[in-house]
């Protein structure tokens, strides 16, 4: 890691812990819930940017790991215990449903996981004995944390910051991994991975088995910052809107699904003038997007980057001018 | 567990009633689902708003009788052609070529957004309120064999299955068809024999808007015009694609009308509250068992 890289590393974590004394509280929230989609969205990115699958299923791993979090604190067990079964239990899920749906060609997770995205909603809906159906569950309570309570919006900012950074760091290990470098040779070129010895089933698998695990604490953190859950919150828009977080942002770079969940969250915050048009207007802003810059905007960045240094050094090759 | 119906009320002409009206929506989703698949095998598109491209068209036809006065069949004559364009042409030129060479993934997006636009446009210009639709048939019922069986579900069925067998006949029969064929198998080769491969291309999306347009006029009186009818329909044209073998014609047929009656089925005898969940599980299953889908060939590689 460069100083540079280092020291912008130490610079936005600085501003991330004073930015919330500058807010309200309405402020906080929304700052506590761009890092929580960012948790999703990272794990999607996992799946999606490095090898190279499309899943529509991270709102329904947010779902059963909110509901988890939410049923069991409310019985009394402990919430780290809580997060980790939802964890765990989203992981297994992704297990289960990605070995299928692997096993064939073309983008058929696509199609499993959306099918498994609306399942997972009717039985949140119909279930009520265990769901609350339609109602949800209410008053969620949040952690408590070496018995310091974090029910004041700004403890539990840090709460989300500290596991965010957590999330990110885990992830990042596993993306340079020997194992991470595989998947991302088995995006670019999955035959050629296949020859060198990668072993595509099973790497993809564990790559989304790991996204739908973080898609499970993510939705912890929803139960917790909400305090309310219901089915509605865990949809296929929302599942679509943390695609498109990955995607805006740049699917395959590390900050691709930070940034792009930032734009997203608080793409509503700015566009609230425009009222109905709003999901409209946001339709056609990515429709756009795709069409000139189908990399996201971290794509746009690092294209213009390597322009500006073939203009500055015409005889690099653009393998050098990209490094 | 709910009393279980069937074991006391059953009755083998209601089951036929179902059934033949489990056909005839079950052909609706053949029209879709065969769109679908040939926009796939023509041009590697999975077209995400293909739900959208078959609540569209009903509007039109609408927005022709209510805002502009016209006759009905003039309207419908004008959709038609509103759709293949649209649709058809507009699609292709505006979202699909730019993005083609750039994969799978940013079509999947631009057409998920596509469907959003689609939905909410109609929600914002024309109305959020569900919209009756001019039957085209009389709603009236016959009495076959002592189960009463509607007029209008057979003319569907009829219409359908009727396009759906012209359309075999062009691919088959006529040059344009056999071009369309080449070039949906090899590319590369059609292209060196002569087929003019772009145009061929463009030819499946024009056809993929038209067999759009006749889902939609079908189904709309069935279940009312509405702008988040696509949600449903669109996830149940990939679901009877992938059903029937994701590359044959047959197969997506095939996968329509069993997707249609199992529905149909499904929410008179198990559960009307997880009606919705048949077809979904019925997708999990095949892909579990048999992943070619049930009329498809297995295709050599898995990369």
């Amino acid at each position: 890691m460069s100083t540079r890289t280092s020291f912008s590393l130490v610079a936005g974590l600085a501003i991330l812990i004073l930015l919330p004394f500058t807010q309200s509280n309405y402020g906080v929230f929304v700052l506590s819930s761009w890092m929580v989609y960012s948790i999703a969205a990272m794990g999607l990115n996992l799946t999606l940017g490095y090898a190279g699958q499309v899943s529509l299923a991270q709102a329904s791993f947010m779902g059963i790991g909110a509901y988890t979090t939410a049923l069991m604190t409310m019985a009394g067990i402990p919430w780290p215990l809580a997060m980790l079964a939802a964890m765990v239990l989203c992981f297994v899920i992704g297990l289960l449903l990605g070995y299928p749906a692997l096993r064939v060609q073309h983008h058929f997770l696509a199609f499993v996981t959306l099918a498994f995205n609306a399942l997972v909603v009717l039985v949140l809906r119909n279930e009520e004995w265990l769901t609350g159906g339609t109602y949800g569950v209410v008053g969620i309570p949040r952690p408590e944390i070496l018995g310091l309570p974090t029910q004041k919006p700004l403890a539990f900012y840090f709460f989300v910051l500290a596991l965010f950074m957590l999330t990110a760091a885990a992830l990042y290990g596993i993306i340079r991994s020997p194992w991470g470098r595989a998947f991302r040779a088995l995006r670019e070129n999955p035959i050629r991975a296949n020859s060198l010895g990668v072993d595509i089933r099973k790497t993809t698998l564990l790559a989304f088995a790991i996204g739908s695990a973080c898609g499970g604490l993510a939705g912890g953190l929803v139960a917790q910052l909400t305090q309310f859950i219901d089915p509605n919150s865990f949809g296929l828009t929302i599942s679509l809107k943390v695609l498109l977080m990955v995607i805006v942002g740049g699917a395959g770079f590390f900050f691709g699904p930070i940034l792009g969940a930032l734009l997203i969250v608080l793409a509503p915050e700015f566009l609230r003038f425009t009222e109905g048009y709003y999901l409209m207007l946001y339709a056609a802003l990515v429709i756009v997007l795709m069409v000139f810059c189908p990399s996201g905007l971290l794509g746009l960045v690092e294209r213009a980057r390597t322009a500006l240094k073939l203009r500055q050094n015409p005889n690099a090759t653009t393998w050098e001018a990209g490094r | 567990m709910p009393d279980l119906p069937f074991l006391g009320t059953f009755s083998m002409n209601t089951f036929f009633q179902l059934f033949v009206s489990g056909l005839a929506t079950g052909s609706i989703y053949a029209l879709a689902a065969i769109g679908f698949t040939l926009l796939w095998q023509a041009s590697q598109t999975i077209n995400f708003a293909q739900g959208e491209f078959i609540m569209l068209p009903a509007f039109f036809v609408l927005a022709g009788t209510q805002f502009l006065g016209l006759s009905f069949p003039v309207a419908m004559a004008i959709a038609l052609v509103l759709s293949v364009l649209l649709l058809g042409l507009g699609f292709k030129r505006v979202i699909i070529d730019p993005l083609l060479p750039h994969g799978v993934l940013p079509i999947v997006i631009a057409t998920i957004a596509l469907g959003i636009l689609a939905k909410e446009s109609v929600k914002q210009f024309y109305t959020a309120e569900a919209q009756p639709f001019p039957a085209l048939f009389s709603d009236r019922t016959l009495n076959i064999l002592g189960a009463a069986i509607s007029v209008q579900d057979i003319a569907v069925l009829l219409i359908a299955l009727g396009a759906v067998a012209l359309l075999q006949l062009f691919l088959n029969g006529t040059k344009i068809g056999r071009c369309m064929q080449a070039t949906a198998q090899n590319p590369q080769v059609a292209e060196i024999l002569g087929v003019p491969v772009r145009r061929m291309i463009l030819f499946t999306f024009l056809i993929n808007a038209a067999l759009a347009f006749l889902a939609s006029v079908l189904i709309s009186p069935i279940y009312l015009a509405k702008f988040s009818n696509g949600e449903t329909l669109g996830l149940i044209a990939f679901i009877a694609a992938i059903v029937g073998g994701f590359n044959q014609i047959r197969g997506a047929l095939a996968g329509g009308l069993l997707i249609g009656v199992v529905d149909n089925l499904a929410a008179a005898y198990i559960s009307a509250s997880y009606r919705s969940a048949v077809p979904l599980i019925l997708l999990i299953i095949i892909i579990l068992v048999r992943p070619q889908g049930l009329l498809g060939k297995a295709e050599g590689r898995t990369v």
